[in-house]
């Protein structure tokens, strides 16, 4: 097979010195369109940017007076806040998926159909959309009575209803082998065990995919948390990143170097962990 | 389909499989068939804390908005029923219209902005080479940035006046200087622009899965009856990607629809109500204003919408198919 059919465009073929040129352009285009205002972020994260003009991507005497300046407004407690969030979420997210996915995968019941399409069914109610109503039910969780607001539980607890990884670990379970849950049952294994030790470890891929949407998704979320966070104590990171702007002292360089912290660790996760997000990003469009 | 492919598979599992399934004989697996079926209520146990956070967390709200928006909210007082009046007095208000007008010109604009760009894009950067492979990872960066850092990042670089980064670059090619989100005329395509500068990577990847689905055999074919560039996009590959695009389109204008925190960021609403979209309004009825009836009618108007929209488009995909 030539390269000319291996792509729609064939553009791999072309060698001539012309083509050669308009493709570097066209690559650096979009380079710059892309990542060059996160560029300039990141430089002027690392610069005196006392006004919204001085933006630029051309480093002048680097400091580290920005950040210091954002530790000072309690950027640091934030980050806290954020990563509180992230952790606790995630783990009561992966945790709930995996064993409702280990039910829908790998049992026979009656109702089971029911279940899975008010499951599914969730994914079309937008976050945003459900955010109001949801905060009056934190403020007074019905039978337990609690007051969820205000607190980084509030943010935690709803984190847990995720379909979508409810459904990526269903769909992976089902294709675990039932010979060897029978191989274990007839070892004497109960029924946790077959699902801690025998099909649960060989869905890491799985745990991937939820692990990485998972990450980004609650270190994405704003208004939820703008609900939920009545004062400024249990902001996210995302969160203050506003109240930072509009505070009269504070110099938008000291915003972008907040920003940076915002944006390091989804970045990372994702520059990681892209095979297992490239996995996601298309179950997840392909079948929801 | 792809979570399942075939190198995410457990490695080493054919050969204990192969070695169970000698063992296997007729009278175990009835017996495991019977110990499978035994408790009914293991299933419901490893399903318990799903049910729980979906019932409190998904369908009570969801249960909660629609009671909401059939009454007056009255702390403390108690609620009261008035039908449909919160309804007719959101659907006849100057403000609803015209953020439902603002959130469809952003859904429009974010969509087809978003999905065109996307296209060419994957177009652009299909291939194996490492070159490529570094194009698209910083291409796809936007994504993963969190929406509020991209607001704030956007709010700088949209300065209004001549010395702003992006009036800088207007400037260069003679034109400018915008006043962009401040500027009545600009603040909606201000956004729409943002919207699609983190939209079309999205789209590009998606995109790409879709173009590596392709079979290059028709590519190959192509060349052979000498179709050029522009026919083999038109006649292979676009009809090749049509469930791609249907997808995409849902999901875009749902996004679109659902828009909230770069509007909240970046003009939350203003200049004048040019930004105004659904979301804003139903979060200053609710939040601001404390009008919980009036907010959960707007609230449960829009997700009408994206469910119909959904179910529009799925129907005209069986269509299509059948």
């Amino acid at each position: 097979m030539s390269a000319a059919t291996d792509t729609a465009l064939g553009l791999t073929e072309s060698t001539s010195v012309g083509a050669r040129i308009a493709k570097t352009v066209i690559y650096s285009l979009l380079f710059i369109v892309f990542a060059g205002p996160l560029l300039a972020l990141l430089v002027s994260s690392f610069n005196h940017v006392s006004d919204p003009t001085q933006l630029s991507i051309i480093p002048r005497s680097p400091t580290l007076d920005n950040f210091k300046i954002a530790f000072d407004h309690g950027v640091l407690k934030y980050l806290a806040n954020s990563f509180f969030v992230v952790g606790f979420g995630l783990l009561l997210q992966v945790a709930v998926s995996v064993l409702a996915g280990y039910a829908l995968a790998r049992k026979i019941f009656p109702g089971m159909t029911l279940v899975m399409v008010a499951i599914l069914a969730t994914m079309m109610l937008p976050e945003e959309i459900l955010a109001l109503p949801l905060t009056l039910v934190l403020a007074d969780v019905p039978l337990v009575h609690l007051n969820l607001m205000g607190t980084l539980a509030g943010m935690i607890v709803p984190l847990g209803a995720w379909a979508f990884s409810i459904l990526v670990m269903t769909e992976f379970m089902k294709d675990v082998p039932r010979e060897l849950e029978e191989a274990a049952r007839i070892d004497g294994a109960g029924e946790f065990r077959i699902f801690a030790q025998i099909v649960l470890p060989l869905c890491k891929p799985a745990l991937g995919v939820i692990g990485v949407f998972g990450f980004t998704m609650i270190w994405d979320q704003y208004l939820l948390p703008l609900l939920v966070a009545t004062n400024s104590d249990s902001y996210t990171l995302p969160l203050a990143l506003r109240t930072l702007r509009i505070d009269p002292i504070v110099t938008p360089g000291v915003v972008m170097a907040a920003s940076l912290l915002a944006l390091l660790p989804s970045v990372t996760v994702f520059l990681f962990f892209q095979r297992s997000f490239a996995r996601g990003l298309t179950a997840g469009a392909l079948k929801g | 389909m792809s979570v399942r492919e075939a190198e995410a598979r457990p490695a080493g599992r054919e050969p204990q499989a192969a070695a169970e399934g000698a063992r296997r004989t007729p009278s175990r697996r009835l017996g495991r068939n019977r110990r499978a079926a035994g408790k009914w209520w293991v299933p419901w146990l490893f399903l318990a804390p799903a049910l729980i956070l979906f019932a409190y967390f998904k369908f009570l709200p969801m249960i909660q908005a629609i009671s909401m928006s059939v009454q007056e909210v009255r702390p403390y007082l108690g609620n009261l029923y008035v039908g449909g009046a919160n309804y007719s007095e959101i659907l006849s208000s100057e403000g609803f219209r015209s953020a439902t007008w603002n959130t469809i010109v952003l859904a429009v604009g974010q969509t087809a902005g978003s999905m065109i760009l996307g296209f060419g894009l994957a177009l652009l950067v299909e291939g194996q080479t490492r070159k490529l492979t570094f194009i698209r990872s910083a291409a796809f960066l936007p994504v993963v940035v969190p929406i509020a850092v991209v607001a704030e990042l956007w709010r700088i670089m949209y300065h209004p006046t001549g010395d702003g980064l992006l009036n800088q670059i207007l400037g260069l090619v003679g034109l400018g200087p915008s006043g962009f989100i401040n500027d009545p005329d600009t603040s909606l395509a201000s956004i729409v622009v943002t919207g699609i500068w983190r939209g079309a990577p999205y789209d590009m990847m998606i995109f790409l899965a879709g173009l590596a689905g392709i079979d290059r055999g028709l590519y190959e074919a192509a060349v052979v009856d000498g179709a050029s560039t522009k026919q083999r996009i038109l006649h292979v590959t676009l009809p090749g990607l049509r469930p791609v695009f249907a997808i995409l389109f849902v999901l875009a204008a749902v996004r679109g629809f659902r828009a909230f925190t770069e509007v909240f960021l970046l003009t939350n609403g203003g200049p004048n109500g040019s930004t105004e979209v659904l979301m804003t309004l139903i979060y200053k009825l609710g939040f601001e204003q404390n009008r919980l009836g009036i907010a959960s009618a707007g609230a449960v108007l829009l997700f009408l919408a994206t469910l119909v929209l959904t179910v529009c488009v799925q129907l005209l995909r069986r269509k299509k198919v059948a």
